[in-house]
């Protein structure tokens, strides 16, 4: 016996306009089981996990602050993954923005300026667009896989970074501790409002995904995009260049993964240190996915991964759980979305037939 | 599907609500850990010791804690959730949490904080350490009686002063058995992280060295040195279980009679912002049994401990040359405590470039 999976002739619309809601209903049951598992009453521990977080002005803001990097670099992919463009190294690009924007507040910390920040956040963009140009120029001109290239680039930008923090850029009055000087007043990104950290960007976060989604909806451009994606051949009918495609978008999503990069960096932390990133870059993928590549879906997607961080870290605290029960969730929301998504375009056939039996033995 | 989640939610926000009221008028000591509790090293220590405030008393506190919070943005949000959550007493026990403590204090006056390791301080945040230091020297004394080749190695994490002056009370303990001792030391430029910390333990004994001592917070160094039949010292926590055969002697930090003080402080009323700084003498470092080793060196490193204690011996008693050959202490002279606290720079014997 063997399990096949079959395309469906005509795939449900209701059900894949559900799908994610579905996902996140069997993700949160499972969640459920889990915490029983761990001999916690389930019900109040999925309480703490994700409804207590938004009761809490102070916790709402630190899920803005999680969400605006996830939903910035989510966006940007949406954008390459819907024109087949597999950019996996949006972690390397955050980090490029975020060691290009650093630029001015570490090497050049005498000079005080208004235009501090704004020169920070330009910096950052072109950092994360020059490190997306380079497995760009790849694809583009010796047609290279660019999942394996901008993926490799992560490691580079990761340890290129530690080496700055640890050489050349190191502070000296940190205690030989492995981090820039902290960055000057004025090259911190102001937060929003008193009640809470959240910072300008989560502003910048859901204005970059709404003018994406309005891009796609009613532009040329966002038609372009969607045609080359689902068909290459029809696009060049069409008068789109394929290879100018993957320059736009994988520049795009590279200045807004650097341009996360540099907020992050500016607003959360206040200098570069060895880790800047908990995984945002890949964490963005699962988001991508979550929001139907959609920028408005992102938003959601974004925010709900990010309540995942903050209700998993509350959980720890009340219920004495292992923090990488985090983890888990979001493991498991990846695994239900994907399969509900799977499930959905295909069905399952067993297959009894000898024939079957006989080819998988003689695959052994 | 829009009704069952709002059935669970609904449901879920009556049950939670229930919950949350039954568990008040206990104080809360809370804790923020940099590894995992379980690390057998470092955060294990201060683990134990919050068991033993646990049980110390009993149903009048609660203690809980959050492991594995990054040294960054992650640790401000995790303290300030904590004196959200109505902390009376905060322990972050990690250097790197210096700045995030001294933040979120600053929004949460009437929370107490106590940092470890730090030295930054203010009106509701206390600092403690131990003198690590010197059970160093006493390790350095075992070191030198046993190693065939006057060559130890040292898995240090970060170069600030606290690690040097470890390195260079170790350095100087062997020196008074063997002038010529040198020390090779590799930063593994991380707390916690048994794959670097492993990975330096066997490039340190690739390079000849044969006894292995570590300022990180795993038991991983001792595991390499005892599948490369070599002695290592624990750190932190007694780690004879990783090296039933390997280990000579550990510095155990013993932190739970201090929780248990300055709960009690908390309790009273009476709790002040202090620099504590103790040593072997008042029990926040302990070594464990000494192990491995013949008698006669067991015996060296009982009375070495023994001179410490009673303070007939100051670890860092001239005299004492830096790395470059110039003079820090002249004979019989004794460092002082604001020295120790900044040091930066390597005494001579140790052969390695301190990063700068």
């Amino acid at each position: 016996m063997r399990i096949e999976l079959e395309r469906r002739a005509n795939p449900s619309l209701l059900f894949s306009v559900l799908s994610p809601f579905l996902a996140l209903t069997l993700t949160v049951f499972a969640g459920g089981i889990m915490f029983a598992l761990l001999g916690k009453d389930p019900v109040s521990a999925l309480y703490s996990f994700f409804i207590e977080p938004l009761l809490d002005i102070w916790s709402l803001h630190e899920i803005a602050i999680k969400a605006a990097p996830l939903i910035l670099i989510g966006a940007g992919l949406s954008v390459c993954y819907r024109s087949n463009n597999w950019n996996i190294g949006a972690e390397g690009q955050f980090i490029a923005g975020a060691i290009a924007g650093a630029i001015v507040p570490v090497v050049f910390h005498d000079w005080h300026s208004s235009l501090v920040l704004p020169l920070m956040l330009i910096f950052g963009m072109i950092g994360g667009a020059l490190y997306a140009a380079i497995p760009a120029f790849l694809k583009a001109q010796m047609n290279t896989n660019e999942i394996l290239t901008s993926l490799m680039l992560v490691y580079i930008a990761q340890l290129f970074l530690d080496w700055l923090v640890r050489g050349p850029w190191r502070s000296p009055d940190a205690y030989n501790f492995p981090v820039t000087r902290d960055f000057a007043p004025e090259a911190i990104l102001p937060e929003l409002i008193s009640s809470g950290r959240a910072n300008l960007g989560f502003v910048f976060a859901i204005v970059a995904a709404v003018g994406l989604w309005i891009m796609m909806r009613y532009t040329l451009k966002g038609f372009e995009i969607t045609v080359l994606g689902q068909s290459e051949r029809a696009g060049r009918f069409a008068g789109f260049s394929s290879k100018r495609m993957i320059w736009f978008s994988m520049l795009l999503s590279g200045a807004f993964a650097g341009l996360a990069g540099i907020s992050e960096v500016s607003g959360v932390i206040g200098k570069l240190q060895p880790i800047i990133s908990p995984g945002y870059g890949f964490t963005a993928i699962i988001v991508a996915f979550l929001g139907r590549l959609n920028p408005l879906g992102i938003i959601a997607a974004g925010l709900f991964l990010a309540l995942t961080y903050v209700g998993g870290e509350a959980v720890q605290l009340t219920l004495g759980v292992s923090d990488k029960v985090t983890r888990v969730f979001q493991g498991l929301l990846l695994f239900f979305v994907l399969s509900c998504d799977t499930l959905i375009q295909y069905r399952i056939r067993l297959v009894f037939s000898r024939f079957g039996q006989t080819s998988e033995g003689g695959a052994h | 599907m829009k009704k069952i989640i709002l059935a669970l939610t609904t449901s879920a926000a009556v049950l939670g609500f229930a919950a949350a009221a039954s568990a008040q008028d206990k104080t809360k000591i809370c804790f923020i850990y940099v590894g995992s509790k379980t690390d057998g090293g470092w955060t294990q220590a201060h683990d134990i010791g919050r068991q033993a405030l646990q049980d110390h008393f009993g149903d009048k506190i609660e203690t809980p804690f959050l492991e594995n919070v990054p040294e960054g943005p992650d640790a401000e949000r995790a303290i300030e959730r904590m004196a959200r959550s109505g902390c009376a007493l905060v322990f972050t026990t990690s250097f790197g949490f210096m700045d995030a403590t001294i933040k979120v204090a600053e929004k949460f006056p009437d929370v107490k904080f106590e940092h470890a390791t730090g030295f930054k301080s203010a009106a509701n945040v206390a600092t403690y350490n131990a003198r690590f230091y010197e059970g160093r020297y006493i390790q350095g004394v075992i070191a030198a009686k046993l190693s065939q080749k006057g060559l130890a190695g040292y898995i240090a994490s970060f170069p600030i002063p606290e690690v040097v002056m470890g390195i260079n009370s170790f350095v100087h303990g062997a020196q008074s058995v063997n002038p010529d001792f040198k020390v090779k030391v590799i930063w593994a430029n991380t707390w916690f992280d048994p794959g670097k910390e492993a990975d330096a333990a066997k490039a340190l004994v690739d390079q000849g060295v044969d006894i292995l001592t570590q300022h990180t917070d795993t038991t991983a160094p001792m595991q390499v040195a005892a599948e490369r039949g070599i002695k290592a010292f624990g750190q932190a926590s007694d780690m004879i279980k990783a090296g039933p055969e390997t280990q000579l002697t550990a510095i155990v930090d013993t932190w739970g009679a201090y929780y248990i003080k300055r709960t009690q402080a908390v309790l009273d009323g009476t709790w002040k912002s202090e620099q504590m700084w103790d040593g072997l003498k008042d029990g926040i470092l302990t070594m464990a049994p000494y192990t491995n080793m013949p008698d006669d060196v067991k015996k060296l490193a009982e009375e070495t401990e023994a001179k410490i204690r009673s303070g007939e011996l100051h670890p860092f008693t001239g005299p004492i040359k830096k790395q470059d050959g110039s003079d820090w202490l002249a004979d019989g002279a004794v460092s002082d405590d604001g020295t120790l606290l900044g040091m930066n720079f390597y005494i001579a014997g140790v052969d390695d470039q301190l990063p700068k």
